[in-house]
């Protein structure tokens, strides 16, 4: 059956993607909030600068002065190497620093802080500005105060947090993923389990399964429990049709044959006789081939699903023999055996290779003329090879090919009661063994020889 | 022989009956199980015929019970049912042998030979005349200290004329037991055949002879 | 000597300069491929054999080698936008502005071999720790008298002021970048600097602006003692030269380093870095430590010695250079000085 979908890969793609989705967040949250903190602490640290610098204005003789604290300035250089610019101005005047650093758009309230980002000397710079009220009450002036400092150090942390953040997050997909793959097997190891039981079981077997079962499964199990059940009243509806209906049929068959040959025995006129004989040679025809059709059909089912019993072939080959020669003794048909001293063993279905031999060796009986030999030779090695030898007509000469074919007979057999099914069934049933059935003309004292080889 | 036929359908039975009687044997008809058993109690048979579906019970029940009696007396069973798997549980619950319906009784009566001479044989399978003996079970006849085998058909043929000596048998009559009803044969066969039973009976007390327009029969020398 | 040097200086650079050129001399290379253009405040004396084994493993560079002021190097490339290769100074907070305002190119050094705090933001490279010492007259003092610290230094001082008038060197920190740095360290650091410019000053120490000039008088017997001296040039010095001890101050004595940058009117880049590799792996060459008296760079002194004061690279260095802080902290040093 072509697969439509796999349960498997779905479930594991669909984990696989939750993970990778999971991780990708997972960067981009830890990313951001570990930049956000780096920048706060950048903030921080300058609005605590500018704050040193402003709490250190005072006013000197009707100016303002500042007497720049070391701190600072030295507190910017503890937790990176940035470069740093600062800009004192009191009412719009350049007090000191670097007349250059721009101002801040607004001027912030005091006691608020005003945040920047911008370009300065060639480089991103962040710049804190703060404000202070100098000098006396009645002209006091407002010095802005900006301290800034460029982004590098803050730029290699987010490197440094954004490559740990992705080797955690990519270790988590790896790991997720293989889970991912764990749980997908493990969640269809029922499945797996249930599939191999019912692979096991003999053609025969439709017991409903009992394996513990999931939750999830129980639905289809009962489902498949339910249809094995109805499968087997129906087969064995079926087969007590088919058993019922060959006694209703055959029964009264034979009655008509006996009361037939009665009647033969008490007529006399030739002709007479040999309309019975025809009604005989009918009913004896229809029997035959409703009996091989079975056989048929028995070989199509149990080829499904073959046994494989270690069998020895000798004892087969013995048993089929002893049922066929009262028979062959009716024509004065001699069977001769051939076997050799050490068991022939083969893994296969017993009934099925006693079909096979029974239809050809009732072929090569029903097809020998009176007082003639068949041999049965049997060797076993590497190929074993049964063949059945006989001294008949042979197939005239027709293709030993399509002789196997379903209901061909050879050409020279009309005489014969027969269906054309006996090789067919041989055939078939040295196929499914991994073998073939063999066909030739008997080279010494013409016939046929039909030979299975396993 | 004696056989005991068990089967249930009468028609059935009554022509199976007939028809074994025409070849010379006694056959008791039991339609029940229950029959049957009444009737090995007070008789022995040479041989059981069985069909396996009766009105009051399985067929394979009888074999069970018959087999566990160490009763000695082959069973053949007749069945509707042709499959080798059918087969296979039969013989395994004590069948001597089986077949099916519907049946030649050629095949029927090589068929208890088989059987019979796998057993030992029955009683009565020796006839005399003349100082000829024909032994069915070792296909042999005897006489004057020699014994000489015989071919099956031949023996057939024998049997026929030991059975009635001195009595005519026709061509036909002597075809039916020779052939198969579905086997093609012409009536010169049976010319080959008594050809060859002359000389088989060369020096012994007893010959065929041809009763012109009438057919054969036995008469000592 | 000393005008006639510089004039010497002059016209061999053929150029005119604004900052004053104290000494100036080519070293050209056998196989000449490129020039590099050294500015440095380290005299020729005492740097040359740093240049010729620069030029043994670089037989291809020739080396122009300037030497200025530590005030002048940097007006040199801050307002004047001179072009070198490569500048070297002693003045560790001149340099650090030069780098933080955007003077410098960076570079990745190749030798590893150093402590985190010798390179700042790739741009600055120290390779020298050198104390900032006291060196006394053995003319004026005993063995025993000398002064160990600056307490100490303050009471012989205060004890005796006329054996010690005018008899007291110490940088001029106004013409001195390195006299700044070390006297505005010590102002951080104790608040001993102020008392002791206070006494020098009522002294009429002598100003001075440079170390060597210092050290001279001080053997010569022409001074009792010269305070914030250099002490690697004294070390040198003291080699050829009897007549003066060299005190550590055992309160706490700065210890700076002498740096090299590439600025950013750099022109022969690659030999800059080559300069910068070699400068970085002089702690591993002994024998030029030894004939320059130069101290290599190691860690491990600060640990055995806790008086050792290093002055780390950062932006607290841009304090004292602050218009305002400069400019008090010099009306500061000048009233206690000049007392006149």
């Amino acid at each position: 059956m072509k697969p439509h979908g796999s349960i498997r890969r779905r479930l594991f793609f669909q984990l696989a993607g939750v993970a990778a989705i999971l991780s990708l967040v997972f960067i981009l949250v830890v990313r951001g909030v570990a930049e956000r903190a780096a920048e706060g602490t950048q903030d921080d640290i300058l609005t605590a600068s500018a704050t040193a610098i402003a709490d250190s204005l005072r006013s000197e003789g009707g100016g303002v002065t500042l007497d720049l604290p070391y701190s600072a300035l030295s507190m910017l250089g503890t937790i990176n190497q940035d470069r740093v610019f600062y800009h004192v101005s009191v009412a719009g005047q350049t007090l000191t620093g670097y007349s250059d650093l721009p101002l801040p758009t607004a001027v912030p309230l005091v006691g608020a802080r005003q945040l920047e980002t911008l370009t300065y000397r060639g480089e991103e710079v962040r710049a804190v500005s703060v404000s202070r009220r100098v000098g006396p009450a009645i002209n006091a002036a407002t010095a802005v105060i900006t301290v800034a400092q460029t982004r590098l150090g803050l730029e290699a942390i987010s490197r440094q947090i954004t490559l740990t953040a992705t080797g955690v997050g990519l270790a988590f997909l790896l790991l997720a993923t293989a889970l991912s793959l764990w749980a997908a097997n493990s969640a269809l190891a029922p499945i797996s389990r249930m599939t191999g039981s019912m692979t096991r079981r003999g053609p025969g077997d439709l017991r409903p399964v009992r394996a513990q079962t999931p939750e999830e499964l129980v639905p289809l199990v009962e489902a498949l429990n339910s249809f094995m059940g109805r499968l087997r009243a129906s087969l064995s509806r079926t087969e007590d049709f088919i058993t019922e209906a060959a006694h209703r049929v055959r029964t009264p068959l034979a009655t008509v044959r006996a009361k037939a040959e009665i009647t033969h025995r008490k007529l006399n006129k030739p002709e007479h006789k040999q309309a019975i004989r025809e009604m005989i040679r009918a009913i004896d025809e229809s029997s035959r081939s409703a009996g091989q059709m079975l056989d048929h059909a028995m070989v199509t089912f149990r080829a499904d699903s073959l046994a494989r019993d270690v069998l020895d072939l000798r004892a087969l080959v013995n048993e089929t023999c002893d049922r066929l020669d009262p028979t062959a003794e009716l024509k004065d048909i001699a069977v001769d055996r051939h076997l050799p001293d050490q068991p022939v063993t083969i893994q296969g279905d017993g009934i099925l290779l006693q079909a096979a031999m029974q239809n050809i060796l009732d072929n090569a009986i029903k097809y020998s003329p009176a007082e003639s030999d068949i041999t049965v030779r049997l060797t076993g090695g590497d190929t074993i090879r049964l063949s059945i030898t006989d001294q008949g007509r042979g197939f005239g000469g027709a293709d030993p090919a399509s002789v196997t074919k379903r209901y061909t007979r050879g050409s020279n057999v009309g005489d014969v009661v027969g269906s054309g099914l006996g090789l067919t069934i041989a055939d078939e049933v040295a196929r499914v063994h991994g073998g073939r059935l063999e066909i030739s003309e008997n080279t010494d004292g013409g016939g046929a020889c039909v030979s299975l080889v396993f | 022989m004696r056989f005991l036929l068990i089967e249930d359908n009468m028609q059935l039975a009554a022509n199976i009956v007939e028809r074994l009687q025409l070849d010379g044997h006694a056959v008791d008809h039991a339609d029940t199980l229950e029959a049957a058993d009444d009737l090995i109690a007070v008789a022995s048979f040479d041989l059981i015929l069985l069909d396996i579906m009766l009105p009051d019970g399985d067929g394979r029940s009888f074999l069970e019970k018959h087999r566990q009696a160490r009763e000695r007396t082959p069973v053949i069973v007749v069945t509707a049912r042709s499959a080798v798997s059918d087969r296979v549980g039969l013989l395994d619950l004590g069948a001597d042998d089986y077949i099916t319906k519907p049946f030649d009784f050629s095949e029927l009566e090589a068929r208890c030979r088989a059987v019979l001479r796998r057993q030992g044989g029955a009683a009565d399978n020796q006839k005399s005349f003349a100082n000829t003996t024909l032994d069915s079970a070792s296909a042999e006849l005897r006489f004057g200290g020699q014994a000489i085998a015989l071919r099956n058909r031949e023996l057939r043929v024998l049997e026929v004329f030991f059975n009635a000596p001195g009595q005519v048998f026709s061509k036909s009559h002597l075809m039916d037991r020779l052939f198969s009803l579905s086997d093609e044969a012409s009536e010169n066969a049976i010319e080959v055949y008594v050809g060859r039973l002359r000389k088989r009976l060369e020096g012994s007390g007893a010959k065929i002879e041809t009763v012109r327009g009438l057919g054969y029969r036995m008469v000592a020398v | 000597m000393r005008i006639i040097g510089f004039l010497i200086a002059v016209l061999m650079a053929g150029a005119a300069h604004g900052f004053e050129v104290e000494d100036h001399r080519h070293y050209p290379a056998q196989d000449e491929q490129t020039v590099l253009r050294v500015i440095s405040t380290a005299d020729l004396g005492v740097f040359e054999p740093v240049l010729l084994a620069f030029q043994t493993a670089h037989p291809d560079i020739s080396i122009d080698y300037t030497v200025t002021g530590t005030s002048d190097l940097m007006a040199a490339i801050y307002d004047e936008g001179a072009s070198f290769d490569v500048a070297i100074s002693s003045a560790m907070d001149l340099q650090t502005k030069l780098a933080n305002d955007g003077y410098a190119v960076r570079y990745e050094p190749t030798a590893i071999d150093l402590p985190e705090w010798a390179n700042w933001r790739d741009q600055l490279f120290a390779f020298t720790q050198e104390p900032a010492v006291l060196v006394v007259s053995d003319a004026f003092f005993a063995l025993d008298e000398t002064p160990r610290n600056r307490d100490e230094l303050i009471a012989l001082l205060r004890e005796s002021p006329q054996r010690f008038d005018g008899k007291i060197g110490t940088y001029d920190v106004r013409r001195s970048g390195f006299g700044y740095l070390m006297a505005t360290q010590d102002s951080r650091n104790s608040e001993a600097f102020w008392r002791l410019m206070e006494v020098m000053g009522r002294l009429n120490a002598r100003l001075y602006c440079c170390s060597s000039d210092m050290i001279r008088d001080v053997a010569e017997g022409r001074l009792a003692l010269a305070y914030n001296v250099l002490g690697s040039y004294a070390a040198a010095q003291a080699a050829d030269t009897p007549g003066f001890q060299i005190v550590e101050m055992s309160d706490f004595t700065n210890v700076m380093s002498r740096t090299a940058l590439i600025p950013a009117t750099v022109q022969n880049e690659q030999g800059a870095q080559a300069m910068i590799d070699f400068l970085l792996a002089y702690n591993q060459r002994p024998d030029l430590i030894d004939a320059t008296g130069l101290p290599a760079i190691d860690s491990a002194l600060f640990q055995s010695n806790t008086a050792l004061r290093p002055i780390r690279f950062g932006p607290g260095l841009l304090v004292f250079l602050d218009q305002l802080k400069r400019a008090s902290f010099l009306k500061n040093w000048e009233s206690s000085l000049e007392q006149r």
